[in-house]
Parts: C-alpha cells; structure tokens; sequence
C-alpha cells in the first residue's frame, strides 16, 4: 500500500487496481442481490440517480464525502506512519461534539471569529483524543488498535453522559440526546443556494493538498513514510521514532476532529450522541485511496455518492446497508488484487526475505507485532 | 440498595459475560497461532445472523445454531485465505469482514423479513434453570479445555510455535499455514456460538449491529487476560460483570453512580492495564507476521 514510485505498469497498477476492487465490487453486490430475488440494476439505477442527477443529489454527494474525506486522510497519514488508527470514529465524535459545545454556548462572536473558534475546539478535542494512542504505544508499546477501540466507546459513553447528565454545565439537550443548537454565527456557512451544502467540503479538499504538500515536500513527511516504511532504517537515520507517529496520530485526529465539526457546526446544527459510523467507513476511504490524500479525494467522493445514493435503493426494496456491503467487498478486492501485483515470484520472495530480516531487527524496539 | 446484590445479578454477569468468553477464547486461538482477528466482531453478528435465519429455516433452535457457526466459520475462512494465503495485511482484512457482516446481514434481514430493523421471533436454545441459558455452562467448560489444549497437547503447542517463531516452527516440519487456518476458522466456530448466543439464547430475534462491539471487547479481553484462558476468562468477566451492574444499576431506585459512567469502566480498566502491563504481557512475537517459506 506504500509502495509510490514504481515504474510505468507499476505506478499505474495502484490505481487501475483500486478502479478494478470497484467494479468487481459491485458487480458482487449486483450477484447478492439477484440471488436473493432483488432487481440490482433498478437498485443501482435508484443509486445513481440519488447521487449524481441534478443539484441536489451532487450536494448530498458532496456532503457526505466531506467527513469521509477527512476522515480517510486522518487515516492514511496514521497508516503512513505505521499506525492502523481505527479511532476515527472516537475522534470525529469528540471533536465534533466540542466543536458543537463552543457553538451552542453563544459567545456573542462575529462568524469570521466564531467558526474558526469551532474548529479550533475541535481540532484540539480530535487532536487529544488521536494523541493518546499515539503517546501509549510510543511510551509502552501499548497497541493502538486495542486502545483506539477502546478510546472510541471510551469517547461515546462519555459524551452519552455528559449530554444526558451534564446540562447543568454544558449547553447541552438530554431529551434531544444531543447539544443544544449551534447559533447562526457559528455554523459553517452554506455554498450552494437551496441544498444542504456547507463549506465542509472545501475544508476536506483544502486538507488533503495540504497533507500531500506535508507528507511529500517536508522533512516531517519524510519523517513519517520513513518511519512507516522501516522503524529500524529511520532510527539510523536519527529519526525519533515516537515522537513522529505521535504527532502523526495527533493530525490524524485533528482531521477526524474537523470531519466531525463538518457534522455538528455545518450539517445538523447539533451534535447528536448517535455515532455517524463515519469513522469505519473511512477506514475503507483510506484503503482504497491507498492512503494517499489525493486518490482520498477520489475515493470519498464515491464513498460518498454510495452513502448519499443508498437510501434511494430501498425504493427497489434493497436495504440500504448493502452499500456497506460493498465496501468490504472492495477491500477485499483490492486485497486480493494486491497478490496479483505481487505475482512475479522473485521479486515476492526477496521483498519477504527483506522483509522477515526487517521484522526481526525491528520487532523489539518498536513494539508492533505486539500489543 | 439492599435489593442489589442479587440471585438476579449474578445470573446477569454470567449472561453477559457468555458471549465475550467464547469469542475471546476464539480470539485467543487464532492470536496464539500469529493472526490478529479483528473480524471477530463481524464473525459473531455474522453468527448472530445466521443462527435467527437458521432456527426460522429450520424451526429449530439447534439447527440454527448449527448454521450460525457455520457460517461464522466460513467468514472466517475467508479471513484465512486473505491474510494467510494472499497474505493481505491482517487488519486490513478484519475490517472488511466487518464491513461485509454488517452490510449483508441487514440486507438479509430486510429480503428474508421484508423489515428493515430486524428479525421475527424464532425458536432459542433451551434453558438449564432459572435464566440461565445451556450455552452458559458450555463457555465457562470451554476454559479449562481450551487451556488443557493449548499447553498440554502437542497440537497446542505446534499452534503457540506457529506464532512465536513460525520460521523456527516450518524448520521443525510444523506446518503453519495449516496450523494458522485451523485456529482461525476455529475463532470463527467460538465467535460463532458467541454471536448465537446473543441472538438465540439471550433473545429470540436479530436486530442490526446486535453485537454492539462485543467482538472488539473480546479482543481487548484476549490481550489483557495476557494471552491465556484463565486470563480471558478473568477480562471478559470484568467486561460482564460492568455490563450487568450498568444494566442493574438503571433498574435500581437511587443507586449513586451514573451508569452511563459506570459502564465505561471496563475501557478505562483495558487501558490503563494495557499501559502498565504491556511489558510484562507480550503476545506471540510472530502475530501479524506471515511465515516465509511455503
């Protein structure tokens, strides 16, 4: 997944594969439909409609992707550090539930002051939340996948708390399970006349160029493939090792955080304790981009033409989660495909070797094959 | 308060603790043989599913279960061949056996059932006495046998080799591919009967995302019970027994602590404990790692 710069067949085998994972992926979802006596192709075309024909459907396409964008570059620069954040969905729920605190506490701030206000509480409720995986398992070796799920219900049932316990000190509505309304002056502005749309998505197009400047064209970035590439090389290289997949995990969640600012101060207005199950689909945003910010943009985008299409297949009584059947379909496929890519045998056995040799000089120092 | 610690409550920890005990000790297996399963939330909804869609089918409780491991075996398979066999990344796997129960269960739910929530009610596994469900004994027996199998059979000890050294095991003429693929379809049959559990035995009917994380708990319960039976066995009881008192806790007039914050205790719990004992508590040194050879 973090191989960039392979030539012709092989720089282009990267995309061509994630654009191949779709197709197959669909047409399994088509398969699963037939056969249990749907018409996938009135299910597909309820699909497609609802997405991308006329203003309002490419809105709602347009908002969806917004948080999955952000959310799937706040996983690919974890990934690229070697960190598999499966915290997103903790991050974007605290980070959007802070940013909703801020707005629905009417501060009496103009907007030009009031929505980066916002952003900023949920950049650092994001970023805290992100940066304790990254501080544990670089202290103690603690792995990031179990703490980065535990840190997700750690962050709902807190959050599930305070709305339901705490409106003595937060503006918040336990009967509405949620904040109470973001004022005007703190809601993210709307961009297209008479849909939903919300400045969210220029947010999450800004961010990924930035994040692609950052991990291609700065010493940081540099520092963060090396370390996700070969923690043993990069220690050599006198790069600190914790300290980079620490700030790493803080971006990641700053990025989760603003996907879930996009939510409450831009889409709903409120923060409701509901999780989104953003933060698993952006994992699949991320994979499929191949953790690159712009192929994410690529990829949220069908991401979220698929969610924002879904609900339009129950008019051809398909259920709407089959969209998320799909999108294990397409991992899987890209997974698979991947082994194609590595077919040619010689190459696959030295890279193992290199790679078993690397894991065994690496192993004791980094900590992650265990937790 | 007097009211609290009842019959009632015990009853409940063993409930709750039923499912997370037998994914875990799946968990367990498969983490023991060098694949880290993060799919087994999906493989115990996907148990969930199939054991309701079973029992309907059938009209029986134990052909539904039947089918419910079954088919969480076969998620599992697929989980074996794409990170043993194609040797894709293990977490990368997990999670889209994940993506894939979700989505195909309430698919199914909604062609099967013509609803979009859940299930019908169908047949559930019988009870032994007073609320206690005959897969309750069945997980906590599973401990000892588990632990009996693990270090003191010579296929246990095959399966600790394949994921501590797996060079070092296929040098030996162990053969861990196939030590590998066992303990992971294994981990699937486990989540399986977890999965059912939930479905056929506690309740009687499939709503979506039924599982609510338990298989994620499960997985922190492997780790923090250091890798062994007992140690799981230990861990989930912690995870039901916070699950059980939250539940008690809502139903009991002027009990003193929120139970919103209550049952968030067990996380705290995993990650303090994951923090100060990791050192101390290494997994298989070749989890997450493929075998070279082969």
């Amino acid at each position: 997944m973090h191989k960039q710069s392979r030539l012709t067949i092989g720089a282009l085998y990267g995309p061509l594969a994630s654009v191949g994972a779709v197709i197959v992926a669909l047409l399994a979802g088509a398969l699963v439909m037939e056969l249990s006596g749907s018409d996938s192709i009135e299910a597909y075309k309820a699909l497609w409609e609802s997405a991308f024909v006329g203003r309002r459907a490419i809105a709602e396409t347009l908002i969806y992707s917004s948080p999955l964008i952000l959310g799937g570059l706040g996983f690919a620069i974890a990934s690229r550090a070697g960190m598999f954040n499966i915290g997103i969905e903790g991050q974007l729920i605290v980070g959007g539930f802070a940013a909703a605190v801020v707005g629905a506490w009417d501060l009496g701030l103009p907007g030009y002051l009031y929505v980066p206000l916002g952003l900023l509480a949920a950049a650092i409720g994001g970023g805290i939340w992100g940066f304790l995986p990254g501080f544990l398992k670089a202290k103690t070796g603690a792995h990031e996948v179990i703490t980065t799920i535990m840190l997700n219900y750690l962050a709902i049932r807190l959050i599930t708390y305070l709305t339901l316990r705490r409106s003595d000190v937060l503006p918040v509505d336990p009967t509405m399970v949620a904040t109470n309304r973001v004022v005007d002056d703190a809601r993210l502005p709307r961009i297209l006349e008479g849909t939903r749309l919300h400045i969210g998505i220029i947010i999450a197009v800004a961010s990924a160029f930035i994040l692609w400047f950052v991990l291609f064209n700065t010493r940081f970035g540099y520092k963060v493939r090396t370390v996700g590439l070969s923690p043993g090389a990069s220690a050599y290289g006198g790069i600190n090792w914790g300290t980079t997949i620490t700030i790493a995990m803080i971006i990641s969640g700053i990025l989760a955080g603003l996907a879930g600012a996009g939510e409450s101060m831009g889409l709903h207005g409120r923060h409701y304790t509901t999780p989104p199950g953003y933060g698993f689909t952006a994992i699949a945003v991320g994979l499929v981009g191949r953790n690159h910010p712009l192929g994410i943009i690529l990829s949220g985008l069908l991401f979220g033409a698929l969610s924002a299409g879904a609900p339009a297949m129950q008019s051809a009584d398909v259920s709407k989660e089959i969209v998320q059947l799909i999108q294990g379909l397409i991992i899987l496929a890209i997974a698979a495909l991947e082994v194609v890519n590595r077919l040619p045998a010689i190459r696959s056995r030295l890279s193992r070797r290199a790679a078993s040799r690397r894991a065994a000089t690496t192993a004791p120092e980094t900590g992650v094959q265990d937790g | 308060m007097g009211d609290f610690f009842t019959i009632a409550l015990l009853t409940a920890v063993l409930r709750m603790t039923t499912p997370l005990l037998f994914t875990a000790l799946g968990g367990l297996l498969s983490e023991r043989s060098g694949v880290m399963n993060i799919g087994l939330e999906g493989l115990m909804l996907t148990g969930a599913f199939f054991a309701v869609a079973g029992s309907y089918w059938t009209g029986n409780a134990w052909g539904g279960l039947v089918i419910g491991i079954i088919a969480a075996a076969v998620g599992a398979l697929i989980h074996a061949i794409w990170s043993i066999t194609f040797r894709g990344d293990q977490i990368v796997v997990g999670t889209a056996i994940n993506l894939i129960a979700g989505g195909l269960s309430a698919f199914l739910v909604q062609s099967i059932w013509g609803k979009a929530g859940g299930s019908d009610r169908v047949d559930t596994l019988p009870n032994i006495t007073g609320g206690i469900n005959i897969l309750v004994p069945v997980a906590f027996l599973l401990v000892p046998v588990v632990h009996i199998f693990l270090f003191r059979t010579k296929q246990g000890l095959h399966l600790q080799a394949a994921g501590e050294h797996p060079q070092a095991a296929e040098a030996v003429g162990i053969n861990v591919t196939l030590y590998r693929y066992a303990a992971v379809v294994m981990s699937g049959v486990l989540a399986g009967f977890g999965g059912a559990f939930l479905s056929i035995g506690n309740l009687s009917y499939f709503t979506l995302d039924m599982t609510a994380g338990r298989g994620f708990i499960a997985l922190a319960a492997v780790i923090l019970g250091g890798w062994s039976p007992l140690g799981a066995l230990g861990a989930t009881l912690l995870f039901g027994a916070a699950e059980a008192v939250q539940i008690q806790g809502q139903t009991t007039p002027g009990f003193p602590v929120s139970s919103d914050l209550l049952v968030a205790l067990p996380y705290i719990v995993t990650l303090v404990a994951i923090t100060l004992f990791v050192r101390s508590r290494r997994g298989p040194a070749g989890l997450g790692t493929h075998a070279t050879t082969s």
